[in-house]
């Protein structure tokens, strides 16, 4: 399947990547000869197979709602690249 | 003596009786590692201060009788595992500051024994590799030939496990990034059953598939470390609750009677004479030691790479959402607003195998391609698992090669990827149905390099695999051998 430079452009607005022009050209044959590959699962005969989403046996784990010690906030702000006051400072949003 | 050469478990028996200090063993790491770590680049971070310090406090704890399996034993950990305060990168620029504020639970677990900690190795970024040439951080050689890559993605802990950099490793298998390494570099290396080692602070890659486990000089290291990090956490609700069996003392029992199974599929061609050779040997001395093997079909083993390279950059591209120059990492400067800050951030930060993985999965997984894809994978990872259950009905142990052929030259494969994700065709099946799999040196190819045997067992089932490579370790001598770092072979 050959994946176009729109198409291309497109995933990558869905994956928040800007790419440069020389990605978007190599992203779009890599991409399409990884997804011919891909073509191979259509040789497979799925139908009523159900899908394993995990390796180990699908069941909740529940806990107790319980206050239990967490990071404080300097713990939590110590790495963010813009902090201040107690917040994490993005750019403007609202104009 | 040089100590750097010993084993965890000679240096045990050594620390208890008093014969060595866990200082005297930690200095002589990191001379070994000042005479070699130029040639092979395992780090990312060196820890000495911290090692050194953790020597002194682990030798007054053995002083008083409290020895307990890793105390005072230098280790190295592949750098997506969390150390509080230190510095933890995943090989990538995103994460070149990062100090986590918390200790993962493998971590903790360390501590707890007071093993010394060596450093942080090199590692593709976000494990997205099979060779450690995607790390910012440079590429990890081979310590057996410098001109050819140490595997990966845990490329780092397993070349400074054969250099004698560090004692015993951990790394982080997703698709064989713990095997291949090990078999690449001539060591042991063992993924456990996946929720038998709590993930709780290893950075995500694909969370259905990540497993921690340890990269040792041989099989009796590999079941004390096991050992040791193995357990349930009620902070991975992934982890599982089944006792961990005694893996050090269960490793000599016999293995007469074991049922071996060699998947025909994995036979069926592509792979390198002498890794042929060599596997074939292993499974006639494991005969000889009164295992029975018999030819068993994988029929679906050709669609695991398809249905792997689908699954985990699926999982991949949304693990990866959260780097977004807001909460912790590195962001881009001067952005025009939010949405540019978070595209720009991201665009600088991941490299270039990291964006082709996360374009891929947000692809598979999108409206219009989510059935064809991601469903898809899905469903043919059931009948892989199906597969695997049939096999393992009719024997215990699934014996194949690691990889298909040794390690190749850097440079070789990072221009075609679908090249490089062949190398994990052995190795991403176990992922995919969340079976333990183990990588022991099983003999080496006419230019000298390792080649790897791998046995996969049924869940939970690490005991058996680690009896029989023990068992197989015991009569063979290959993991004996170390490279010779002074030739300088490569460049």
């Amino acid at each position: 399947m050959k994946i176009s430079k729109e198409e291309v452009e497109k995933v990558a607005v869905l994956a928040r990547l800007a790419l440069t022009e020389g990605e978007k050209e190599t992203f779009s044959s890599e991409m399409s000869s990884i997804l011919d590959y891909f073509d191979k699962l259509k040789e497979v005969d799925t139908e009523k197979v159900a899908p394993t989403s995990h390796a180990s046996a699908g069941r909740n784990v529940m806990r107790g709602d319980e206050v239990r010690p967490s990071l404080s906030k300097e713990e939590c702000l110590m790495n963010a690249p813009d902090a201040n006051k107690g917040c994490l400072r993005v750019p403007k949003i609202i104009g | 003596m040089d100590l750097y050469r010993l084993k965890i478990h000679e240096l045990q028996e050594m620390l208890q009786r008093g014969e060595v200090r866990s200082r005297e063993v930690t200095e002589s790491v990191f001379r070994r590692i000042d005479d070699v770590e130029g040639k092979v680049g395992a780090f990312i971070t060196l820890m000495e201060t911290e090692g050194l310090e953790c020597a002194e406090l682990a030798d007054r704890r053995i002083e008083g009788g409290k020895q307990d399996g890793l105390t005072g034993i230098p280790l190295a950990i592949k750098d997506n595992m969390c150390m509080k305060g230190k510095r933890t990168t995943c090989g990538s620029r995103i994460l070149e500051s990062y100090k986590p504020p918390y200790d993962g639970t493998v971590i903790k677990s360390l501590e707890g024994h007071l093993s010394v900690p060596v450093g942080k190795t090199n590692m593709d970024e976000f494990a997205m590799g099979s060779s450690t040439e995607t790390s910012y951080f440079g590429i990890t050689r081979n310590p057996w030939d410098l001109g050819r890559i140490a595997g990966g993605s845990s490329g780092g802990s397993a070349s400074a496990v054969a250099a004698d950099e560090c004692i015993g490793a951990l790394g982080s298998d997703t698709g064989g990034s713990i095997r291949q390494p090990a078999a690449y570099c001539g060591v042991v290396g063992l993924k456990p059953t996946y929720g038998r080692v709590s993930r709780f602070g290893l950075v995500a890659f694909a969370s259905s598939l990540d497993q921690i486990g340890p990269l040792t000089k041989d099989v009796r290291d590999c079941a004390i470390l096991l050992t040791a990090i193995s357990g349930h956490d009620r902070l991975d609700s992934t982890s599982v609750d089944i006792a961990v069996e005694d893996y050090v003392n269960s490793l000599d029992r016999d293995i007469s009677g074991l049922r071996i199974g060699i998947p025909k599929e994995y036979f069926a061609g592509g792979i390198d004479p002498d890794v042929e050779k060599y596997v074939w040997d292993a499974v006639k001395e494991l005969e000889r030691l009164g295992a029975a093997y018999k030819e068993v079909s994988l029929s679906h083993s050709e669609y695991a790479i398809a249905a792997y390279y689908i699954i985990a950059p699926a999982e991949a591209s949304s693990n990866l959402a959260r780097y977004d120059g807001v909460k912790y990492g590195y962001r881009a400067s001067s952005p025009e607003g939010l949405l540019d800050m978070y595209a720009k951030t991201r665009s600088e930060g991941f490299g270039r195998e990291v964006k082709r993985r996360i374009m891929l999965g947000t692809y598979a997984l999108s409206a219009g391609y989510y059935d064809a894809y991601y469903k898809k994978a899905s469903q043919v990872r059931t009948l892989i698992a199906r597969d695997f259950d049939e096999a393992f009905k009719v024997c215990d142990l699934l014996l194949t090669p690691t990889v298909p052929a040794p390690a190749f030259k850097i440079g070789e494969k990072t221009g075609d990827p679908l090249q490089m994700y062949f190398t994990d065709i052995f190795t991403v099946p176990a992922n995919l149905v969340g079976i333990p799999g183990i990588s022991v040196p099983c003999g080496f190819s006419k230019d000298g390099l390792p080649i790897g045997l791998q046995l996969l067992g049924r869940h939970f089932d690490e005991a058996t695999l680690l009896q029989a490579a023990y068992a197989f370790e015991q009569h063979t001598d290959y993991h004996l051998r170390r490279p010779s770092l002074d030739a300088g072979r490569g460049k």
